[in-house]
């Protein structure tokens, strides 16, 4: 053998063993190849199972809740200027794409304090513009660099829970991605490799679980009407209406609560389920230090009085206090364990800034996952023996050549996938077995060229060199058109048929390599020393 | 062996018979698709709910069917596939908030049709947790010695033996679980107590938003006409201008009449078919572009001939090779037609379609818009002479 025919035997040599190690890696026994099998080969949410969530962030929501904290900071500030005022509210915007036109309307402000309410709230809420609608009535809208930060905030910070809860959970490998434009879609794409019972997870990761305490002023009342006729028909000052669910022993009630809350889940430091009375499940929590503090204070001087638990702005329970209440507390009602504990870990993670809502979900059971690797496996391979006899029978011995590249085309195709840690799908699959149909055009192109050569008289040495060397600029024109197709099937494709156009290109470019360089070299390494080969067997 | 030895067929002259076929296919398949209110989207681009049950016997479709639209309104489809005993059930659904409502329905609905499992856990669909819940505390009632984490491992041992194969997804027997490691007697007989098998299990669910449905259907809009273009512009830059063009129209007419095919065969088209459709585009392209290349080759070589005889000579040239390749291609694409499973179907359909439209399109699509665009403007710029006609066609010099 010449030089220049070993280096490239060593430089294929070394591509098939660098291949061979990135899927099964140096095993020392058969546990451990299968084990490295698995790990190299990543397989996608539709081969092993699992779910693909879409979910949407209402940020709207956050919106909301930032322009009614100014209010109440705003009716406090306002007292104390002396600025008084005939009524101060928010617009209501619906959709996401509305929550920028927040606004706080203030009514009825006398035309002297006009002045002192501009400078109030240019020097103390640096979020709003000031405008006036008529002589005695204002509007604050939020500025544009502030609502910007605020919908990233909101995104950023729905994003973390959800990645909390979904790590409390323990679900391994899964991943929160953002999806679109930050400011504008709002959208988080979850994957959930293995999840087998979505709809709690869906519970889990959409709950907002927000937990406040409040005081109660009043309640239980059986409507809203007799909450308000109780107070003369209009609810008192700094106050409002929130309702409980019914549950087995009471139905539905209202509470009349004080507006602000006393503690909120902020200030929470732990929660986790446990059994209490009768061997009930509820969700035990303990407060922060500071807000102990704070809670301690107030139920001393609120013994006797009730204390509303809301959750998600529905009373859970409404207990006397008894006594001084350092830094603990119980939420009851749970339906099992799980529940219980389902709760702690929402409440563990914080609460969402916002509601989410599911845009897409995909659920794949691990059943399917296995029937349809299997039936990958069946179609690649009648594919591919189908194939390989074509090729037996129509080029003979050649054929044995064509099927080498064939196969080290594959084995390099599964390599690559491994080390670029690329995810293997079904359409991936399905583009692998394609892949087995144009890579034989490339030595059937090449073949037939060779079989042309021969057939215009040149000898088989000439006629391999010129049958390549011919064929090549075909190959190559052929290849780039498919891969500029599958560029875009990646730019615009969304998840499986990504996968499918990474198959298709990494094989492709294999393909160039398997079917040029290799095939050529097997034909060279036959043709080599013998100096006047008559026949090709082709 | 050898197919063809120095065919000289005249493609070219017997184009007019494809060509009408061409459009005979091109014309019912888009009036089928204007009688159908256009192409039959899958719940990937409409948004709606779409469930892949799998059940113990052949599946009552008529049964299933009935008592989902007494439940649920709109469209409900029902696809059978037999082999597997597999039912796809869709449901279209334009509301966002109603989808998860609706995929509730739904599995109520099966469970209240097909016998529920009364008041025990139903095996076929339950998750790990549930039914390590379901199982912990009769197992410590029925004294069987076993930690959680031996609890877990067993219900693992008990899913894994659901799923994996050959049952993939369906027990027939609970019996059968005394298979899996760890299950005695005794835990079978607990098991038995608390567990039930419900004649289906739910193996795979759907749910897309109108809102990612639309998306999605402007992303594969996209994607379809960049790759034409730029495949058009590599083309373009390779040969000439025209011949992009060419390949271009002949890849669209491919498109077209598989899409058409869809509409015929009333199939849906879902976010795999676009990836086929794909495909088959980077296929067509591959077919064209070897005869365009020969027809290049051929500029230089036979610098004497008319360009319509050295077309049709370098289709001749390559016919071989067209031939072989088509039909191995094609051999791998029917295999995952007919073992691909219900999930690829639509996929494999469209390519076994796109590979033979593909195929004869380079033929009798591309080479006689190359023919008929080089006779005329040969004709309107240097008049007659077969040689000029040729030269004003042949593509630069490509440098190897």
């Amino acid at each position: 053998m010449d030089k220049n025919l070993r280096i490239k035997a060593l430089v294929i040599l070394a591509t098939v063993l660098i291949s061979i190690y990135g899927i099964i890696g140096l095993p020392k026994s058969k546990d451990e190849l299968a084990n490295n099998w698995k790990k190299n080969i990543r397989l996608g949410l539709d081969l092993r199972g699992g779910s693909h969530l879409v979910l949407q962030v209402q940020v709207q929501d956050a919106f909301k809740a930032e322009a009614d904290a100014d209010i109440e900071r705003l009716k406090e500030d306002m007292g104390k200027a002396n600025i008084t005022f005939g009524g101060l509210e928010r617009n209501d915007p619906s959709s996401l794409a509305d929550a920028d036109k927040i606004e706080i309307q203030i009514k009825g402000v006398p035309v002297d304090k006009a002045a002192s309410l501009r400078t109030l709230v240019s020097e103390k809420y640096d979020a709003w513009v000031f405008g006036s609608v008529n002589s005695s009535d204002y509007r604050l809208t939020m500025k544009p660099t502030k609502s910007l930060e605020l919908r990233r905030d909101t995104l950023a910070r729905s994003m973390a829970t959800i990645e909390s809860r979904i790590n409390g959970l323990g679900l391994a490998e899964s991943t929160v991605q953002q999806r679109g434009r930050s400011d504008a879609e709002s959208e988080l794409l979850v994957q959930l490799p293995g999840v087998d019972d979505p709809a709690r997870i869906k519970q889990i990761l959409g709950t907002a679980a927000l937990l406040e305490w409040y005081d109660v002023k009043d309640g239980p009342f059986a409507t809203p009407e007799q909450a308000r006729m109780n107070f003369g028909n209009a609810l008192p000052l700094n106050s409002k209406l929130l309702r409980s669910a019914a549950s087995a022993d009471a139905g539905e009630a209202w509470y009349v609560v004080s507006r602000a809350p006393v503690i909120t889940g902020r200030d929470l430091r732990n929660a986790r389920p446990q059994q209490g009375e009768l061997g009930k499940w509820e969700t035990g929590f303990t407060l922060n230090q500071e807000a102990a503090k704070r809670f301690g204070r107030y139920t001393e001087t609120h013994i006797n009085k009730r204390l509303a638990i809301v959750l998600d702005g529905q009373v859970k329970s409404a207990p006397t206090i008894q006594a001084r209440i350092e830094d603990s507390g119980r939420i009851t009602g749970a339906r099992d364990q799980q529940d219980a504990s389902d709760l702690s870990l929402m409440l563990r993670s914080g609460s969402l800034p916002a509601s989410v809502t599911y845009l897409e979900e995909r659920t794949v059971g691990p059943s399917l996952g296995a029937d349809s690797i299997q039936q990958g496996l069946v179609s690649g391979v009648v594919g591919l023996i189908a194939v390989v006899l074509v090729m037996l029978v129509y080029y003979k011995r050649s054929g044995i050549n064509a099927t080498i590249a064939l196969v080290l085309n594959a084995l390099i195709l599964i390599a690559a996938l491994a080390y670029f840690e690329a995810v293997l799908t079904l359409p991936g699959i399905a583009g692998i077995i394609l892949l087995i149909g144009m890579a034989v055009d490339s030595n059937v192109l090449i073949f037939e060229r060779i079989r042309e050569e021969l057939r215009s008289g040149k000898g088989v040495v000439a006629a391999i060199d010129a049958g390549f060397s011919k064929a090549f600029l075909t190959i190559i024109d052929t290849h780039v058109t498919t891969v500029v197709s599958c560029a875009f099937l990646f730019i615009f494709g969304s998840g499986p048929v990504k996968g499918f156009a990474v198959s298709l290109v990494i094989g492709l470019v294999a393909n160039v390599f398997t079917s040029v360089f290799i095939s050529r070299f097997i034909f060279d390494w036959e043709t080599s020393g013998k100096k006047q080969l008559a026949e090709l067997s082709i | 062996m050898e197919l063809f030895r120095k065919t000289n067929f005249d493609f070219l002259g017997k184009k007019w018979p494809f060509i009408i076929a061409s459009l005979v296919l091109t014309v019912a398949g888009l009036g089928t698709m204007v009688m159908k209110g256009g192409p039959r989207y899958g719940i990937d681009f409409r948004g709606g709910v779409n469930m892949a049950v799998k059940f113990v016997q052949t599946p009552p479709v008529d049964k299933v069917r009935s008592a989902l639209s007494s439940k649920i309104s709109g469209e409900i489809s029902v696809v059978e596939n037999r082999t597997d005993n597999e039912l796809l059930i869709g449901t279209e659904l334009k509301d966002e908030k109603a989808l998860d409502a609706a995929r509730k329905t739904m599995q109520e609905t099966l469970a209240a049709t097909f016998g529920g499992t009364s008041g025990k856990l139903d095996l076929h669909n339950t998750g790990a947790q549930a039914l390590v819940d379901r199982l912990r505390d009769p197992l410590q009632r029925a004294s069987v010695p076993m930690n959680d984490q031996q609890l877990r491992d067993l219900t693992k041992g008990i899913l894994a033996y659901r799923d994996g194969r050959p049952n993939f997804g369906i027990i027939q027997n609970l019996d059968d679980l005394g298979k899996v490691q760890g299950v005695t007697p005794q835990v079978l007989n607990v098991i038995k107590q608390e567990v039930a098998l419900a004649p289906f299990a739910i193996r795979n669910t759907e749910v897309v938003g109108p809102k990612i449905g639309a998306e999605l259907r402007n992303q594969a809009i996209l994607a379809t006409l960049y790759a034409l273009g730029g495949m058009l512009v590599y083309i373009a830059f390779r040969f000439e201008w025209i011949y992009g063009v060419a390949a271009v129209i002949a890849v669209f007419h491919d498109t077209v009449i598989t899409l058409g095919l869809f509409s015929i065969f009333d199939k849906e088209i879902s976010l795999t078919v676009i990836a086929a459709l794909l495909t088959l585009v980077g296929y067509s392209m591959n077919d064209t572009i070897v005869v365009f290349d020969r027809i290049r080759e051929n500029l230089k070589l036979m610098r004497r001939e008319k360009f319509e005889p050295l077309v049709n000579a370098s289709v001749n040239q390559t016919l071989s090779r067209t031939v072989l390749t088509s039909s191995l291609t094609l051999l791998t694409a029917l295999a995952l037609l007919f073992f691909g499973g219900q999930v690829l179907n639509g996929f494999s359909f469209a390519l076994v379609v796109g590979i033979i439209v593909g195929t004869y399109s380079s033929i009798f699509i591309a080479s006689p818009i190359l023919i008929y665009w080089t006779n005329r403007s040969g004709v309107q710029g240097k008049g007659s002479g077969g040689e000029k006609v040729a030269t004003a066609a042949a593509p630069k010099a490509v440098a190897k």
